[in-house]
């Protein structure tokens, strides 16, 4: 077994090249003769676009031109690759979301023209002086102002409602009916807020193109470059898959920032051909706030059901969802199956119904973010459970555990579509206690209390759908996409091995975990296998890295991919030992029959492949190399049990995170080093949701918190260190690796464990009428409910 | 164009910049030096950090020609000559302080300048010190491991790898 196979934490080799400076980043690239885009964008967030003057700007010195909606007329809009049909079985609302804005503005940010200079100060100056007449119109941005008759945001559809959706609707009678005779009802209305992603590399896409053969490439910042080309090509530019190459090469994180289709990415392909010189576009980072898709942004209202001993009844929802002005690439999905399908979270509750209006608005696009509707569902759900604990005086974690799915139940097919196949809650709800030491949290909430400050302590549990997804499922949910991966195995004659992957990697680690997996299952050492990824033209197609998805699909098809390889190289092995295939077996690199001292190492069996002077070629064909997609039976359902401490000071109401606790079931872990890493980001962004962060509109479609100078990232003193154990492993029971997925969870275990502990904090020190405080916890809004 | 001359990892370079250029777009654009980067158009991410005369600067807040004659020490002079990674380099990788590797060099370098001046920072002071950089990846956990690391002292007791 090689010592840096599935199990060891080894070091990242991608690591040498971002610490020495050698990182190949969208915007490190410079193609020669290359021209900058400036974009001129929307100040208004609503508004009839009369007129863009670009007289002045197309004469400034360097110009080459400016693009207008008029440019854009005759090609498609940026399309959306969800279609959510409504509880009246009727299709969304789709208006056209144009490269460029078209008779109207709908949001601060929204794209109206672009000037493409020599260099990007001469582009920055034009872009000043193209002058735009708007006529101002009211603008719409809270949500059920929205919908209850407010302004239109696109006036060809009627309404601002995109669809209203239920979920299970054959549920719905029998889950009021439960709520009418139930011992105990809680209730809890809640806003989950919005978030800008926030990735610290800014966008950036690169437009060439080559005349001479008309061939196209564009190199941009994403997650998943195989399904930009399919709906840029496709749908806006109508350029055929075999003459558009995109490459995402290092992306400076994703978060789900990255994985949709923006126009920016279509204006530069587009211009490279018009102006035929490549067009660049880097994105400043008041930029990025106001054009990157944000994220979450729901208004609920929850209700959960239980008889007297706290069982859980019934459970039903009613969610507002922002989808922005436009649908961006997935947007319907998250509130509806990324959200409704998790909402029995660890515990049986045999009646689930949930409701949710996704609702146009004046704001930027909503779409996934680190999550993505798990954090929603999860956010509302351990935070009803936490005010039914009080409200009945049970403890919060008995209260869960009475109602937790039990270890004996799997397969637990739950009343919201889903199947879970594994799982072990109160063991991850053991482990926690034992990691957090909540024994001793008696004793550190006197001593607080010594120093005058509030002690309190949250605990919640998660669960998460995961390793996205069975092609045929999503295909009737309204998915206009397969969710399967790929991977090309290339063997080469020396016995060295290249992974071509239709997974991404932007911060994950694929680069050294993906080869510790093959380098167990064949016995070489990691270090003789290269990964590839993020270029059309070098990778078989794959749908790209988001939902927790890389391993748990992309790993899947890399071991289906060597499964092959493997078996080839046995037949190989058994013409050069004379054997039969069966009888032929494979480890520590070496190939042997068994019974026997003959064998054969897999240097000399790659080798054979390629130089076939020795070889069965009238049954086998020669070299090493096998392509395999795979395409998931189910979901993988990480799952855990968080807790966190904080102290509130009672004079100014600042939180302080003391500790943070998390005890995850990811299943098998390939890489332990990079899996806590990724637990640790997740926690900091759910701290940073909890106390800090939110993108905050005001009434006239104005972003307040638009920079980082009002939108309050995490850094690295609002944070400790962070407690996360992996013990518990219930391996997923149909992939091949046994593993889960472990991206999101601590974004979506987070939140609630946080703002459950202030509540606490606030309840033990007399405050028994707080029984929630809207994220982000400020001191502001904590101390305004301390004085309630 | 107005021409400056400044030495970056000890090399002796010039070139010309307009009076708005700045440090960083000298660096990326001019010396095709692109390790340091850009992540903020506000002076607050601190992807761009560099040392100029060794003290710890964001290159994005800095005019190139003002620069005439320093000494800027970028990421790309943190390594060893023989390419080996530099101890707060290494520090990184062996308590996996880095993901996507994007605010990185400005991490490494804002951690370099903190040593020169506090050689055994305890953990609220490395907390304090890096609050001019922004990782959206780590949770910083692992940048503040390994920047104790770094230091000589002993992480072992913090949690995880
Ligand atoms: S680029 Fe953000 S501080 Fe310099
Ligand atoms: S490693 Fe990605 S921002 Fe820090």
């Amino acid at each position: 077994m090689p010592k840096d196979g599935i199990g060891a934490s080894t070091k990242r080799r991608e690591d040498i090249r971002f610490l020495t400076g050698n990182g190949h980043y969208t915007d490190d690239i410079n193609l020669r003769g290359q021209t900058y885009a400036v974009f001129v964008r929307s100040q208004v967030a609503h508004g009839k676009l009369n007129k863009v003057d670009t007289s002045t700007a197309a004469g400034m010195p360097g110009v080459l031109r400016v693009f207008t909606g008029e440019d854009f007329a005759a090609v498609g809009g940026v399309p959306c690759g969800w279609q959510v049909t409504d509880k009246h079985g009727k299709v969304m609302l789709e208006p056209k979301h144009p490269v460029l804005a078209q008779g109207k503005v709908r949001y601060v940010g929204d794209a109206i023209a672009v000037v493409v200079a020599e260099t990007e100060a001469q582009a920055r100056d034009a872009a000043e002086a193209v002058v735009v007449d708007i006529d101002e119109l009211p603008a719409v941005i809270d949500m059920k102002a929205a919908v209850a008759g407010g302004p239109l945001v696109h006036d060809e559809i009627g309404s601002n409602l995109c669809y209203d959706w239920g979920f299970v609707e054959e549920n719905k009678a029998a889950t009021d009916a439960a709520f009418e005779t139930a011992a105990h009802v809680t209730t809890l209305e809640l806003v989950n807020n919005r978030l800008v992603p926030n990735a610290m590399e800014p966008r950036v896409a690169v437009g060439d193109y080559e005349r001479s053969t008309g061939q196209h490439t564009l190199y941009t910042t994403s997650q998943n470059p195989h399904v930009i080309r399919l709906l840029m090509g496709a749908f806006v530019l109508g350029i055929p898959e075999q003459k558009l190459r995109v490459v995402a090469p290092d992306v400076g994180g994703g978060f789900g920032s990255k994985i949709f289709h923006y126009v920016e990415e279509a204006f530069v392909t587009f211009a490279a051909k018009v102006v035929n010189r490549p067009v660049k576009w880097t994105a400043q980072r008041s930029e990025s706030f106001i054009t990157d898709a944000h994220g979450r942004d729901h208004v609920t209202k929850i209700q959960l059901a239980m008889d007297k001993d706290g069982h859980f009844l019934a459970l039903r929802t009613d969610t507002y969802a922002n989808m922005g002005a436009y649908l961006s690439t997935f947007a319907p999905s998250v509130p509806t199956w990324l959200h409704g399908t998790l909402m029995a979270g660890n515990y049986k509750t045999p009646l689930i119904y949930v409701n949710v209006k996704a609702v146009f608005t004046n704001t930027v696009p909503v779409d996934a973010y680190r999550g993505a509707g798990r954090p929603e569902a999860t956010y509302q759900l351990e935070r009803v459970i936490d005010k039914a604990a009080r409200e009945l005086g049970i403890d919060p974690i008995e209260l869960r555990r009475r109602n937790f799915v039990q270890p004996n139940e799997f397969p637990y097919q739950t009343p919201v579509a889903v199947v879970y196949d594994t799982g072990n809650y109160q063991a991850t709800m053991d482990k926690l206690i034992e990691i957090a030491d909540l024994a001793g949290f008696d004793k550190r909430r006197a001593e607080s209390a010594k120093h005058g400050k509030l002690r309190g302590l949250g605990v919640n549990c998660y669960i998460e759908a995961c390793g996205i997804a069975p092609s045929h499922l999503v295909g009737q949910l309204g998915a206009r996409a397969g969710l399967y991966e790929s991977a090309t195995v290339r063997v080469n004659a020396t016995g060295g091995i290249v992974v071509m992957t239709g997974s991404h990697s932007h911060g994950q680690g694929h680069e050294t975990a993906f080869p510790q997996v093959i380098a167990d299952m064949i016995g070489i050492p990691a270090d003789s296998v290269e990964i590839v990824h993020g270029d059309t033209a070098n990778t078989p197609m794959g749908m790209g890295t988001y939902g927790s998805r890389s391993l748990a699909v992309g790993g899947s098809a890399m071991v289906k991919a060597t499964n092959k390889i493997i078996a080839k190289a046995k037949k190989i092995a058994a013409h050069l030992l004379e054997a039969s295939d069966a009888d032929i077996e494979l480890k520590d690199g070496k190939f042997s029959v068994a019974g026997t001292d003959k064998s054969v190492d897999w240097g000399s069996v790659c080798l054979a492949a390629y130089v076939p002077h020795n070889y069965p070629l009238e049954s086998l064909e020669p070299g090493l190399e096998e392509t395999a997609f795979y395409d998931p039976s189910n979901f993988t359902y990480p799952a855990g049990a968080y807790a966190c401490e904080v102290e509130v000071d009672p004079d100014t109401g600042k939180v302080k995170i003391c500790s943070f606790a998390a005890a995850d079931d990811f299943g098998n872990i390939v890489n332990p080093m990079i899996v806590d890493g990724q637990v640790h980001g997740g926690i900091g962004q759910g701290i940073g949701q909890a106390l800090l962060e939110s993108a905050v509109y005001d009434e006239n479609g104005q972003l307040l918190s638009g920079s980082y100078m009002d939108y309050a990232m995490p850094r690295a003193d609002d944070v400790p260190f962070y407690t996360v154990d992996h013990s518990c492993q219930t391996p997923c029971t149909h992939n091949p690796l046994g593993v889960k997925g472990c991206g999101e969870a601590g974004a979506i275990g987070s939140p609630p464990a946080v703002v459950n502990a202030v509540v606490d904090a606030l309840q033990r020190a007399g405050h028994t009428s707080v029984t929630h405080i809207d994220m982000p916890l400020s001191p502001s809004r904590v101390w305004a409910a301390m004085q309630a | 164009m107005p021409k400056v001359t400044m030495r970056v990892n000890g090399r002796q370079v010039s070139g010309e910049v307009e009076g708005r250029t700045l440090l960083v777009q000298f660096l990326r654009e001019g010396l095709e030096m692109t390790g340091t980067h850009v992540g903020c158009d506000t002076s607050q991410c601190g992807a761009c950090v560099v040392h100029v005369n060794g003290a710890a600067m964001k290159s994005c807040t800095t005019f190139a020609l003002d620069l005439e004659g320093a000494e800027v020490k970028t990421i790309e002079g943190m390594a060893a000559a023989d390419g080996s990674l530099g101890v707060i380099q290494q520090a990184f990788q062996d308590h996996h302080g880095l993901q996507c590797g994007f605010c990185t060099p400005g991490m490494v370098m804002s951690a370099a300048a903190l040593l020169a001046e506090n050689p055994k920072p305890t953990e609220a002071e490395v907390r304090h010190y890096l609050e001019g950089n922004i990782c959206r990846c780590t949770g910083y956990h692992n940048i503040v491991k390994a920047v104790m690391a770094a230091s000589g002292q002993d992480v072992s007791a913090i949690a995880a790898e």
